[in-house]
């Protein structure tokens, strides 16, 4: 396996693995206080959309020529990676607040124990609906990274693997812990899934732009090192900027 | 037309996110680096040095804005 598909394979686990357990925390948090038919139905049929999409947009894009779909997929990984890294760094610099599983748990059973309960198709639509709409929204991000990963190195089935991987490991997880996943440094998860997402965008995108990489798949590292670097330098230039702010804000 | 507006409101926020000037910086670096490649310019430096001017400015006028 080369180096480029490893880290294909390691970018959907890991994008697949946060989203999972976010998704995760919504479905227990309606199943526990609504009943489990309704909530699995719902989750269950957006696993079933988000697999149908893979299925259908995965052999449609191997007949667009890989130049032009490694530029195309590049500008949106870049654009969809840079969101991501922009706010781990803000998360780890203290400028933008840590996802709390806990707290969005115990949220999510306040809204489910107020919600009034209406019946259709036999179902409690109120759990279906957030279970379906919470599953699917999460699956979105993975399901775009998987394709764009996959699509751009010809191996969308390696990169859905990974992403399947992660779903099993996450469901599991959350079975033996009986509720989120609080634990999970899901911050330092996206911080990595960020970079990959920048750095394979930044590798295709120029590729598909014309560029020759000097070294070929191995300047891949050198740019994942590059964007390592400066997003440390720049989590500690935040940092220190926020501790002048608080200290100019104490004197004031 | 007001599902399609929502529908593209939706993918707007998908892919491009908080910070529009982002994604612009990125397409128009992209396309620089497509025309220097199209006169026989191998430019691999300019993308990534795009992509790190376009973030660490995003992230300066978050840091202000908060």
């Amino acid at each position: 396996m080369s180096t480029s598909i490893a880290l294909v394979v390691l970018g959907a686990f890991l994008a697949s693995a946060v989203e999972m357990v976010e998704a995760l925390t919504i479905v227990l948090g309606v199943g526990i206080v609504r009943g489990w038919r309704s909530t699995l139905i719902g989750a269950g049929s957006a696993l079933v959309a988000l697999a149908a999409l893979v299925a259908a947009l995965g052999p449609a894009l191997r007949y667009v020529p890989l130049g032009s779909l490694r530029l195309v997929v590049g500008a949106l990984l870049l654009a969809f990676g840079l969101q991501w890294l922009r706010k781990a760094i803000l998360r780890a610099s203290g400028f933008k607040a840590v996802r709390d599983e806990s707290e969005a748990f115990r949220d999510e059973r306040a809204r489910a124990e107020v919600a009034g309960r209406e019946e259709r198709a036999g179902l409690d639509w109120y759990s279906f609906t957030v279970a379906f709409k919470g599953v699917l929204l999460e699956g979105l991000e993975v399901v775009f990274i998987v394709i764009a990963f996959g699509s751009a190195q010809r191996h969308v089935a390696v990169a859905a693997t990974g992403a399947a991987a992660a779903f099993v490991v996450v469901i599991v997880a959350g079975v033996l812990a009986k509720g989120p996943l609080s634990r999970v440094p899901e911050n330092t998860i996206k911080f990595v899934v960020g970079l990959l997402l920048t750095s394979f965008g930044c590798f295709w995108g120029a590729e598909g732009a014309g560029v020759d990489w000097p070294g070929e798949e191995l300047s891949l590292l050198a740019v994942i090192g590059f964007f390592v670097a400066v997003s440390l330098l720049l989590v500690r230039l935040l940092r220190r900027r926020r501790l002048v702010l608080r200290a100019a804000r104490a004197e004031a | 037309m007001r599902y399609l507006r929502s529908f593209g409101r939706f993918w707007w926020s998908f892919v491009v996110g908080d910070d529009w000037l982002v994604a612009a910086a990125v397409a128009v670096a992209l396309g620089v680096t497509a025309l220097l490649a199209h006169h026989g310019v191998n430019a691999w430096w300019l993308l990534p040095v795009a992509v790190v001017v376009a973030l660490a400015d995003s992230l300066r006028r978050e840091s202000r804005r908060s």
